[in-house]
């Protein structure tokens, strides 16, 4: 069932200064899929999903060997223009971060940064990134309010929004749905799997049970190594690895 | 059976015994507990004692000469020559209002934008063994003594105003506004840095995720969300700017000229201190009534502060 490969890594090595987050990882992600990153904390899953879109580049002291293949260009290579892959791989994060500005301006943000000027193009993207991402309803009324009185699940899904408003191929999910409550986290599996009709999803999380739900593929981290990747169904009825297994039922972690 | 019932009541009495003795000993720790606290009560009284006393006796000792003058006169007459001995002095004190005015919108135009970019800098560009430098050296610009900024003024940067203008002198406006813009920078530097450095990484996070270089973050994203800091730091920079003396009184020529750059001026802060020490009777009292106007303006502009300062804290709540 997998189709293309959008993101490739071989051997990818990651050092934190002394800390090796990341060991030798090698995993293709398929498109249109959405491929679930788990494992207990500080297993590299998150680093791993930072790497995608270089935000680890943020961190001090930060060394990556090996390689990182999107559409098959190294994204670690000399002449990569990182807003570019930026505004390419979106990312939506933990906690619900909308600016402090209107629920409007938080959506335009992104298309104002790559250049829209055009106040008719900039509704447009607004409205089309709001229904995309099953929020327009609730907030077509207060566009020029600020975001910071939405709901926690509201601002959660008003970051998709904005994620997706540079139209990006692909949308890194980074724990999205940890810090709400159940009726929110549904809401937002249910986008991401109508989300990956169009987009590559991959998601972080700490819930197995969502991983089992939504994603088509699972990656099984552990101290910094890939222990297991493939068909998320397959991966938590038959897992090869017997680390993955004890994982799965919850022997540890 | 009594004997447990006797040693039971034995033991109660030692009880009763030592409560009362911890009561005493607490009875001593409290009086001083209260004795501090009615000390700190005291200090605490002396600072709005001080600034009740200000505030009457300047608005006791600044109205005759306005009532006098007339406030109309006073305010709006263009024309300052207090110790006129030919019997027809003039108290009227709008050149230095508006020099004073002038002065200090240009030490902001200059000051806030070099002030906030530095602050930009500090929280964060540039490397942090670089800031801390930075900051040392910024917090003894705050260290100097206006006094030293005059003389420096003075030695520096009236010739070269002198020279660039062809003027018979560098005393001026354009002057003082150089010196108030140095000044006021520090104050601008720190509060904007706080301000800058206490806005969330997630929302810089966000707007790099999304393809903004980081530059377009602390400009786009992480200075609006300071802005209410930003804008006290504005305030406190005019704050100080309007109530400085010391080192324009050296610098800006201390003629009460309606007010152009290049010309002498005075400003409201230097015609008290450049003639107390020679004025009496109505002069004497006109520059009370001069010093209770600043005060209005400090009092405006400490109204300000405190509400940009408040809704900066609510802001980050």
């Amino acid at each position: 069932m997998s189709g293309n490969t959008i993101i490739e890594a071989k051997g990818l090595e990651l050092w934190y200064g002394d800390n090796h987050a990341l060991k030798g990882v090698s995993l293709e992600i398929p498109e249109n899929r959405i491929t679930a990153l788990i494992g207990p904390s500080g297993c590299g899953k998150s680093t791993f999903l930072k790497t995608l879109n270089r935000m680890n580049d943020l961190v001090p002291g930060v060394r990556i060997e090996g390689q990182l293949l999107y559409n098959g260009e190294d994204i670690y290579g000399p002449d990569v223009d990182v807003t570019r892959l930026r505004k390419q791989i979106g990312m939506v994060f933990q906690k619900a971060n909308p600016f402090p500005m209107s629920i409007y301006d938080n959506i335009a943000y992104g298309p104002r940064t790559h250049g829209v000027r055009s106040r008719a193009k900039l509704d447009d993207i607004v409205e089309r990134s709001l229904r995309d991402a099953a929020i327009w309803d609730e907030v077509k009324d207060r566009l020029n309010k600020s975001a910071l009185g939405l709901s926690g699940g509201q601002q959660q899904r008003l970051c998709i929004a904005r994620a997706l408003a540079v139209e990006p191929d692909v949308l890194l999910m980074d724990e999205s749905t940890s810090a709400l409550d159940p009726i929110s986290t549904g809401k937002i599996e249910e986008l991401a799997l109508e989300l990956k009709n169009r987009y590559t999803v991959v998601m972080v999380t700490h819930n197995m049970q969502q991983a089992v739900r939504v994603s088509d593929m699972t990656a099984f981290f552990l101290l910094g190594e890939l222990v297991e990747f493939g068909d998320t169904e397959r991966l938590f009825s038959h897992p090869r690895d017997k680390r993955t297994e004890d994982y799965i039922t919850g022997r540890f972690g | 059976m009594n004997e447990a019932i006797l040693s039971k009541e034995a033991g109660a009495k030692v009880k009763t015994a030592a409560k009362t003795a911890k009561n005493k000993k607490s009875g001593a720790r409290g009086a001083l507990e209260f004795t501090m606290k009615a000390l700190f009560l005291i200090c605490g009284l002396v600072a709005v004692g001080f600034v009740l006393i200000i505030s009457v006796y300047l608005i006791v000792s600044g109205i005759p000469a306005i009532r006098e003058v007339g406030l109309l006169e006073f305010l709006g007459g263009t024309d300052w020559d207090p110790a006129n001995r030919s019997g027809d002095p003039s108290f009227g004190i709008l050149p230095m209002i508006l020099t004073s005015i002038y002065g200090t919108a240009g030490a902001i135009v200059i000051g806030v934008p070099i002030g906030f970019l530095m602050a930009v800098f500090l929280s964060k560009v540039a490397p942090r063994r670089l800031a801390a430098v930075i900051r040392e050296v910024v917090d003894l610009l705050a260290g100097i003594p206006s006094v030293v900024y005059g003389l420096v003024g003075m030695i520096v940067l009236l010739p070269a105003i002198r020279d660039l203008f062809g003027l018979p002198a560098g005393d001026s406006l354009l002057a003082a506004v150089f010196v108030l813009a140095i000044m006021i920078l520090p104050s601008i530097i720190s509060v904007s840095e706080t301000a800058l450095d206490a806005v969330p990484r997630e929302y810089e996070e966000a707007s790099l995720a999304l393809g903004a270089t980081e530059l377009e973050t602390y400009f786009r994203v992480s200075a609006p969300a300071a802005k209410s800091g930003i804008a006290a730091s504005v305030v406190l920079g005019v704050g100080r700017a309007i109530g400085e003396a010391m080192a324009i009184l050296m610098v800006a020529g201390n003629v009460a000229n309606m007010p152009s750059l290049l010309s002498s001026v005075k400003f409201l802060t230097t015609a008290i201190a450049g003639e107390m020490g020679y004025a009496d009777g109505l002069h004497r009292q006109a520059l009370f009534s001069i010093g209770l106007v600043l005060f209005l303006f400090i009092m405006l502009i400490n109204a300000a502060l405190n509400l940009f300062l408040k809704r900066s804290k609510e802001g980050q709540a």
